[in-house]
């Protein structure tokens, strides 16, 4: 349903609104036997999360790191089952402001890390994003429920499909996933307004530099799995010249970490 | 007499098998486990003094059967707890996380502690059969632990990991044997060898083979489709697997500029334990294609200087090599510690590299860095301290004991006394955030800077820095006006930024690749003026310059940081602290928690047995060993850290500094009878003055010695090694077995008591020791073990008139 709603936003031609909303009420209705159910499940501890998130952002913010969250980017992360994207025995966790390992050496990002890497993509609605590593799909979920389209690589060809086949039943439509090597982009889908890279990089490569709209925005969170030092922030201005900021850590963890 | 065979082979294998664990868990893992591995070892040992309280009356009787299963539990047990451990889904990454993996850890600490168990119960109902013959058993004991310790290391060159474990299994089994045929059973003893055969084969490869963790960079790697290992070396300097991955390749580059679109040509990736992956590049011999090497941060040295003679301190697999090569340095001296990576390059990838060690301007070292700096009489132009990620690759284990003999003032020292005039020592390392080993790299050369006279050490150095790596360059004289010039055009072209040099301007700083303030600036300012005491007494890390006192580059962590973090209420709170350092301080807790409980439970049930011992014995007892329990793991500890550093060459130090220890303590203890006989009164106190007077000798003389003899072949260092620790070792050999002699004379139900808390001691020891070197350095450890003993010799004395 997430889709659909942010997309009803930008139409105003009259019968793409009618088959729109055709098309929407048709995928909820598909939706609604296994997503309502597990959304009702769930739906506090989303809640949960999300106050989790705004009170860290309240803590740690200052500087180039927000102390308020983009409303609408909490907003997505409401409605986002968190839980599809974490495996089966850890979904009990999947609302916990903690990394969970997905497999692969992989990990789905903590929640505070997720909305302040997608705040900070300072995106424009309806805007063009390229994520790197796209990992169980939940980073792409976010950016797609907000109503971006997301086009997401991974280079582990079962991380890839399970992503691909995660999200297409969810219905995020506007999220491409293709499986291969990160290093050179999607070139026919650029120019990108927004570019995340959570694979591990120990360098930034010069094809995503390039497309990168002048003025876009990249992302790359630093460190070993689980323990995320802090982000790199690459923006792009007009003269070309890149300018890399390096955001205070964000290693955060709850002390109580029974929870 | 086949009893002390048996008893020496024993502990022949369970020292092995220490120093083998060390090995296995750092490439499970990551090396910071060396401490713990040694604090569970001692845990085995500590509970088998208490398990022998309650059986050993129906032990004794049976002694050879006794000894023989316990130590053909530990040949089991020493393959099939590491197999379960292996099966445990411990994440040290986790484990601020995730309680249960803190579970996991304790699970992980108590399953391996059980063989270790096994071999200590088997020599201890020695002790507790043959109460007349405690030296004598002390010493077959700690010489079989002696020629262990030393003869893994040999084994680790030979065999894979997985076979050594055989072996030592294998040698569990043989003691029982042994045993057994000295009771004159020989028909069990062969049956025990039969059975031995299948015991040690019959484990499958795959179960023994240590499994890298998920998220080591190997493993990683690998889940990148068509990448696959070609090529594995196994080593006591770790395990170096080759990976191609012809579909994605890979592009090793640290700290590549952002304003460049030239990449590396094809490359094999080498990790070591999994970990820190070095690059070997293809080299055909045109080095057009090698242009990407302009464009890092560590290219700023060769834009400074023409042509210059280079040393290339920790080769690895030749990128730093391949640079020197591509600026047309006129002579290029390589220096790698670890031989079979060397042979890699040079002969398994001999084309693939291009021969880029055989190379006419290249000659190369197999040699530890430090050392070979100070034996040399050379002088360079150019000293380049490769990115410690390829170098860690080279030095393998040197972050297990957290030592790093490359970063301190005293090395720093040695390398600009190295240089040509007008030459520079470049240092190339990553850049974290908030930064902690910029800052102390910084710290250090200034510190070096100051120590060989420079007046103005603000004019002697360079800082440059990309979004992920930093460059440092330090020279004995002042930099020109030139060279400045050409490091500004240098760091302009490739969107660099300086973050110090001589005459640089706030705004100068902090323009492409920025931190929310001009921090790396701001704490070069500090660093280099009057504030330097307040900004390091202040910094929320421990920024202090590492000495040889006190070698730990790496070890950031401030316990004053604790109180800050306690005092964050509610759910959250920043940590500061490395996975490996908390795994570390847990890992000191579990001990704590273990050993008490170990210490405890006797305790309790001697009162209930109304033993005849008075309260004040067993107060004065376990004080006793609790003391010298302390005092010698935290000199054994101590001399462990400060010899890696003299000997360059992790395993190998741990190796010969316990084999040291172990031989002439047993040699020691090997007179404590003729000791006891000769001072009846006062033996222990002539031994603890004899300890104290060699160590406070030790506190001056051994800098000096180290000075001396830095640039010996390790061969000759490791027997002045062992020469340097035997006087001292053959001491302390002595207050153990006659504090043990004593209690069995008067107060003989406390013996294995003794023995316990002393194991427990040093179980707790072992790991706080490592934890107080890093934090108060080598002479204060040292000092306080000195105390310990003194105390114990007080408290000994006070007994003795007493009675």
């Amino acid at each position: 349903m997430g889709p659909a709603h942010g997309m009803l936003l930008r139409v105003t031609h009259v019968a793409r609104l009618c088959r729109l909303l055709v098309t929407a009420i048709v995928a909820s209705l598909l939706a609604i036997p296994a997503q309502t159910a597990a959304a009702d499940q769930y739906s506090a501890a989303r809640l949960d999360m999300v106050r989790v998130i705004e009170a860290i952002a309240n803590e740690v913010g200052g500087g180039s790191t927000p102390k308020m969250l983009n409303a609408d980017v909490l907003d997505a992360m409401r409605r986002t089952p968190r839980h599809a994207f974490v495996p089966a025995d850890l979904q009990d966790l999947a609302y916990a402001d903690r990394p969970l390992p997905i497999g692969y050496g992989q990990t789905i990002s903590q929640p505070y890390i997720v909305a302040l890497m997608t705040d900070l993509l300072r995106l424009e609605p309806h805007s063009r994003a390229l994520e790197i590593g796209t990992g169980s799909g939940y980073q792409a979920a976010i950016l797609a429920e907000l109503g971006h389209e997301v086009f997401t690589m991974e280079i582990v060809p079962a991380l890839a499909e399970g992503a691909a086949k995660r999200l297409s039943d969810l219905g995020y439509e506007t999220v491409h996933v293709r499986e291969g090597d990160g290093y050179f982009g999607w070139p026919g889908a650029a120019p990108f307004d927004a570019i995340v890279v959570t694979a591990a990089a120990s360098q930034v490569p010069p094809p995503l530099v390039q497309q990168l709209r002048p003025g876009g925005r990249m992302v790359i969170p630093v460190g070993a799995a689980f323990l995320t030092q802090q982000l790199i922030l690459i923006e792009k201005p007009a003269d070309g010249t890149l300018r890399t900021e390096a955001l205070l850590p964000v290693v955060f963890v709850p002390l109580s970490s029974a929870q | 007499m086949p009893l002390f065979a048996a008893v020496s082979l024993l502990s022949l294998a369970a020292i092995a098998y220490e120093i083998l664990l060390t090995r296995l868990l750092a490439i499970a893992f990551w090396p910071h486990y060396v401490y713990i591995v040694i604090s569970l070892a001692l845990l085995g040992y500590g509970a088998s003094g208490t398990f022998l309280v309650f059986a050993k009356r129906r032990l004794t009787p049976r002694f050879g059967t006794s000894f023989a299963v316990f130590a053909v539990l530990f040949g089991v047990t020493g393959i099939g707890c590491y197999v379960l451990v292996q099966r445990l889904p411990f994440n040290p990454l986790e484990v601020i996380w995730d309680w249960r993996q803190q579970v996991y850890l304790a699970v992980m600490y108590l399953t391996l502690a059980v063989p270790f168990f096994a071999a200590a119960s088997a020599i201890a109902l020695g002790f507790a059969v043959w109460p007349g013959r405690i030296g004598a058993i002390y010493h077959a004991d700690l010489t079989g632990a002696g020629v262990g310790a030393l003869g893994i290391v040999a084994t680790m060159f030979a065999l894979p990991p997985e076979d050594c474990l055989r072996v030592i299994a294998a040698g569990g089994f043989g003691a029982a044997a042994l045993a057994m045929s000295g009771e004159g059973r020989r028909w069990v003893a062969l049956g025990i060898i039969v059975l031995a055969v299948p015991a040690t084969l019959a484990w499958p490869v795959a179960w023994l083979a240590p499994m890298p963790s998920p998220y080591k960079g190997l493993s990683l790697a690998l889940t990148v489709p068509e990448a696959r290992v070609i090529a594995e070396r196994s080593g006591p300097l770790g395990r170096l697997s080759v990976i191609e991955s012809p579909k994605v390749p890979l592009r090793i580059a640290p700290g590549l500029s952002l304003a460049t679109t030239l990449a590396p040509p094809e490359q094999l990736g080498v990790f070591t334990d999994g970990d820190g992956v070095a690059a070997i590049t293809r080299y055909t011999g045109d080095l057009a294609p090698l242009g990407y090497l302009d464009r890092q941060t560590s290219a700023l040295p060769y834009h400074l200087l023409d042509r210059p003679a280079t040393l290339v301190l920790g080769a690895g697999g030749g990128g730093d090599v391949l640079q020197a090569l591509h600026h047309g340095a006129s002579r290029i001296d390589a220096v790698e510690l670890n031989p079979q990576l060397v042979e890699l390059v040079r002969r398994d990838f001999a084309d693939f590299s291009g021969h880029i060690y055989d190379h006419p301007t290249v000659a190369l070292h197999v040699a530890d860095a430090r050392g070979f700096v100070e034996a040399s009489q050379r002088r360079w132009d150019l000293i380049n301290l490769a990115l410690l990620d390829s170098f860690a690759t080279s030095a393998a284990g040197m972050q297990a004991l957290s030592e790093s003999p490359i970063y301190t003032i005293e090395a720093f020292q040695a390398y600009l006394d190295h240089l040509a005039p007008n030459g520079m020592l470049a240092i190339t390392r990553w850049l974290g955030n908030p930064p902690r080993d910029t800052f102390k790299l910084f710290g250090t050369a200034s510190a070096a800077l100051v120590a060989n006279g420079a007046t103005s050490p603000a004019e002697h150095l360079v800082l440059l820095h990309s979004w992920n790596t930093v460059t440092l360059l330090v020279k004995n004289a002042p930099f020109s006006r030139d060279q400045i010039a050409a490091a500004r055009a240098f760091a302009g072209e490739r969107q660099f930024d300086l973050a110090w040099f001589a005459g640089i301007r706030a705004d100068d700083a902090n323009r492409f690749n920025r931190m929310a303030k001009p921090t790396l600036y701001d704490a070069a300012v500090a660093l280099l003026g009057p504030a330097r005491s307040t900004f390091i007494a202040n910094y929320r890390f421990d920024i202090r310059p590492a000495t040889d006192d006190r070698p730990f580059f790496f070890r950031f962590f401030r316990w004053g940081l604790l109180p800050q973090l306690a005092t964050m209420q509610g759910q959250a709170g920043f940590v500061f602290v490395d996975a490996g350092y908390l795994v570390l301080i847990l890992a000191l807790f579990q001990a704590v928690v273990a050993s008490v409980v170990l210490i405890l439970l006797p305790l309790l049930w001697l009162r209930q047995d109304g033993q005849r011992a008075a309260p004040s014995d067993r107060v004065s007892v376990a004080l006793y060993f609790l003391l010298i329990g302390f005092a010698f793991l935290f000199i054994e500890i101590a001399f462990i850290q400060r010899f890696s550093l003299f000997l360059g060459h992790p395993l190998t130090a741990i190796a010969v500094t316990l084999a040291g220890f172990l031989v002439f303590a047993g040699l020691g203890s090997g007179v404590s009878k003729r000791a006891a006989a000769r001072w009846p009164r006062a033996a222990i106190l002539v031994a603890v003055a004899a300890i104290v007077a060699i160590g406070a000798g030790y506190v001056g003389l051994l800098p000096l010695v180290f000075d001396a003899l830095m640039g010996w072949p390790l061969a000759a260092k490791c027997v002045a090694t062992v020469g340097l620790i035997a006087p001292l070792g053959f001491a302390m050999g002595l207050p153990f077995p006659l504090g043990l002699s004593r209690v069995a004379e008067r107060t003989p139900a406390l013996l294995p008591w003794a023995w316990g808390i002393n194991g427990c001691a040093s179980v707790v020891a072992a790991v706080m020791a490592s934890l107080l070197a890093m934090h108060i350095g080598f002479t204060a450890v040292l000092a306080i073990a000195l105390g310990l003993y003194a105390a114990a010799a007080l408290l000994s004395g006070r007994t003795q008139s007493a009675t």
